[in-house]
């Protein structure tokens, strides 16, 4: 028995904004995989969860018009890594995701939840990052979207208001068409691991294969919330991809912009290293798929609504 | 206060009055006696508790038994035929000495289940990740393997 006083599933989005409002204790629980583990650990307990598990809205991956890709944050993580309009679009995406826990665990939690519960260690946060996706959020107040780039306000802290439940995540066109991308975890050991680190790196190549037109550089772990790299992106942009130099340049530029911790998972120092080689790495990656023709080269069409 | 669910648990129609606080690795061990389902590390780490819900390998110990309306679940205890026969990913765990305590066999059975019910083949390396999920503290994982990649290897 989980320790909970009151438990109320929601039938729709609207009518978990209600008991949200109607409870000022309550919490979310979608996948479950954090909000029944902090449970077992006495966190959280004798309060309410308002559980968002059996809204059918929630769930899948699903193209707009005008191209943007809309990810119902109830969707796992295996269901994410497998789907079409993902593997297809933003792979790296389903990539980091399928670094989550282990297989049952990737079956139930939820990137909602990855995205919500605040952490900086979540493996989909770097690369959401990058593709400045845009938390939609529904409250008592109406609908709101906000850039996830904006979203957190501290570790395990957003500015998601307690009546509120994220409704979508999505990307834009403009954040995938023409880009490659490469997420780099690093953990102890290769699955169950929480990431030391997390590190994303994206490139748009101009059509010759020859120079990078942009580059976005997310991380997980290397500051209190996740976070992008905005100097060093713009460094990099126009810099030609056969100079060796780029590696040299993400590797040293990205050090100013971090702010790591020493915790019990690693030293400040070790996740310095980690930070320029993950990058090193995750740009070689990310060019060698580009010249690969990886990249989409369309948005996402209307046939494959759904 | 309870509520009334009902779902299907080893093709059979079960309704239980259940408490919305109740897990289903408690509902599938206390009220259906279906004991294969370990209760291991209560968190999501060791895998001993994986059944299928509507054929997704999931950790019960994380699942809420309210979740469980209307779906299937398959435990170890449904899986041999109607004549009694185990089922063939059984026999290959024990044709391959796949077991030593046994503690952890029942979850692994399960994901097993689902890797074979898949109809793709994997390699040694697939598999390795497939079973993350599980902790072995006996086998060394080489035996559960090579079970495995007798009915779903390359």
């Amino acid at each position: 028995m989980f320790d909970i006083e009151q438990y109320y599933e929601a039938k729709s989005v609207e009518d978990a904004v209600r008991l949200l409002s109607e409870h000022e204790d309550a919490e979310i629980i979608s996948g479950g995989t954090d909000v029944l583990v902090k449970l077992r650990e006495g966190k959280g307990a004798g309060g309410t969860l308002v559980s968002i598990h059996e809204i059918p809205s929630l769930h899948g991956v699903r193209c707009l018009p005008g191209g943007t890709l809309e990810i119902g944050p109830a969707t796992c993580f295996t269901d994410i890594t497998n789907h079409p309009l993902i593997r297809r679009y933003v792979p790296y995406l389903g990539e980091a995701v399928d670094t989550v826990g282990g297989p049952q665990v990737r079956n139930q939690g939820t990137i909602g939840g990855n995205v919500c519960n605040g952490a900086t260690s979540a493996d989909s946060a770097a690369t959401l990052q990058t593709l400045n996706a845009v938390v939609v959020l529904q409250g008592t107040g109406g609908v709101r979207r906000v850039p996830v780039t904006e979203f957190y306000t501290g570790p395990g802290r957003t500015v998601r208001r307690h009546d509120e439940v994220c409704r979508a995540i999505e990307i834009a066109p403009e954040d995938y068409v023409g880009f490659t991308g490469s997420y780099m975890k690093y953990g102890k050991r290769a699955a169950m691991e929480i990431a030391t680190l997390g590190c994303c790196v994206r490139v748009k190549l101009d059509e010759a294969g020859e120079t990078i037109l942009d580059a976005r550089i997310g991380y997980g772990v290397a500051a209190p919330t996740p976070i992008r790299c905005r100097n060093t992106e713009g460094a990099l942009a126009g810099r030609r991809v056969d100079d060796p130099g780029i590696y040299e340049l993400i590797g040293t530029g990205v050090l100013d912009e971090v702010n790591p911790r020493s915790s019990w998972r690693a030293s400040k120092e070790f996740r310095l290293q980690l930070i320029s080689e993950l990058a090193r790495r995750a740009l070689r990656e990310a060019v060698d798929r580009s010249l690969n023709h990886e990249a989409p080269k369309t948005a996402c069409s209307d046939e494959e609504r759904r | 206060m309870l509520k009334i669910i009902h779902m299907w648990v080893n093709g059979r129609e079960v309704e239980l009055a259940v408490d919305p606080r109740e897990s289903l690795l408690e509902t599938l061990r206390e009220k259906l006696n279906l004991t294969s389902v370990k209760k291991g590390c209560g968190v999501g780490e060791c895998g001993a508790c994986t059944v299928l819900i509507d054929g997704i390998a999931t950790d019960v110990c994380l699942y809420l038994t309210m979740w469980a309306d209307g779906k299937h679940i398959l435990t170890t205890e449904g899986l041999k035929s109607p004549t009694g026969e185990l089922n063939p990913i059984q026999q290959a765990f024990i044709d391959e000495a796949a077991v030593q305590c046994g503690f952890c066999t029942p979850g692994l059975i399960m994901t097993a289940v689902e890797i074979v019910g898949s109809g793709r083949k994997y390699t040694r390396e697939e598999l390795r990740k497939q079973i993350a999920g599980h902790l072995c503290r006996c086998t060394g994982y080489e035996n559960i393997l090579n079970a495995m990649e007798k009915l779903a290897g390359c």
